[in-house]
């Protein structure tokens, strides 16, 4: 029976049905335990369905290549998200055109605070210049932190995890932190998760409300647009002045 | 459903288009969520026909990050060997990323007397 059970999997996974598939129940499974923990920010989907994914992956010995053959489909669709989230921003226009100047502020502190204390901590840790310049871009969403950690020698696949992980760091800490800052207007909060946390952090966002999510959405579109200038000429000659 | 799709992705497609042919950083769905911006703006009438396959959209939008993030598996040995430098400096930075953005958010909505909290 076993050799059976080993050629169908070989079959299947020689199409993008596979990982596709896979994908889709991992997150509904994923998104029932989030849901029945009461939407606690612990559970983060993303996290629960990487690991159930990895795990599956790791014990049928199926290459990562493999599966993104049919998870990519899924991962193209955050082209056009990104674009949609044009919709949720013009519902809150009144606020926008009114909070434009806190937010610039808001924004361009928070990507230097991002890019300076991670590269600084980690090299204080002791990280290797390649994970130095990898981590750089983390803050921004997953296509443009891979572009900006291969303008400035980093690795962009190791950046795509590291962008990841702080995702679901920000989502995970966001309401217990700004809870103890006693930041309440949902304008800010979302806009705070934004920066810091890009899309994943703009979900979670979402799940708490509309206008919370459309200003993490508006900052997670700026922080990319802003580190993208920024990131290609601070990273470097931080890490060259931190590991000569 | 399909027209909005469609709609998406054509302004997308431009916003690629014109990063490439400017040679912006920017990268395209983040100009065509900007170039929809104002085409809504322009065109208020366009968002009711968007706002139903829009917000279905993003209400998975966490679904859509889980392929990135199994590539992690690619890179266990590094951070493996890395693991305390890198912990704790997402751990840290994102913090120290939220705070400050909020911070300063409301510090110069107060500055200025802009109400952040009411519509």
């Amino acid at each position: 029976m076993t050799p059976r059970l080993d050629s169908i999997w070989v079959y299947l996974a020689t199409t993008p049905l596979l990982g596709l598939t896979a994908t889709l129940l991992a997150y509904i499974v994923a998104f029932r335990i989030y849901q029945r923990s009461g939407m606690n920010p612990l559970a983060n989907p993303v996290a629960i369905a990487v690991i159930l994914l990895v795990t599956l992956l790791a014990l049928t010995g199926t290459p990562y290549q493999t599966y993104f053959d049919g998870a990519q489909f899924v991962h193209f669709l955050l082209g056009p998200a990104t674009v949609a989230l044009a919709v949720p921003l013009y519902d809150q226009r009144a606020r926008l055109a009114r909070l434009w100047l806190p937010l610039t502020l808001g924004l361009g502190a928070g990507v230097v605070t991002a890019i300076g204390s991670a590269l600084g901590i980690a090299w204080a840790l002791g990280a290797s210049r390649e994970t130095l310049l990898s981590l750089a871009p983390k803050s921004v969403t997953t296509p443009i932190a891979m572009g900006i950690a291969e303008k400035i020698g980093g690795l962009p696949s190791l950046t795509a995890v590291f962008v990841i992980l702080t995702g679901m760091t920000g989502a995970i800490i966001a309401r217990p932190l700004l809870n103890a800052l006693r930041i309440d207007s949902h304008a800010a909060r979302g806009f705070a998760v934004g920066v810091a946390a890009h899309g994943i952090g703009t979900a979670r966002a979402f799940q708490v409300s509309e206008q919370m999510g459309a200003f993490a959405g508006l900052a997670m579109g700026l922080t990319a647009l802003v580190t993208a200038f920024i990131a290609p000429w601070m990273a470097p000659s931080l890490v060259s002045l931190l590991s000569p | 459903m399909l027209e909005a799709l469609a709609t998406l992705l054509v302004v997308q497609a431009i916003g690629e288009v014109l990063s490439y042919l400017l040679r912006l950083p920017v990268p395209g769905p983040v100009l065509g969520m900007a170039l929809l911006l104002g085409l809504l703006l322009l065109r208020p009438a366009t968002t009711d026909r968007l706002r139903p396959t829009s917000l279905e959209l993003l209400k998975h939008l966490s679904l859509l990050f889980v392929p990135a993030g199994v590539g992690v598996m690619l890179h266990v040995a590094r951070i493996g060997k890395e693991w305390l430098p890198i912990v704790v400096s997402l751990l840290v930075s994102t913090a120290l990323a939220i705070a400050v953005t909020a911070l300063v958010v409301r510090w110069t909505a107060r500055r200025f007397a802009l109400d952040d909290t009411e519509a």
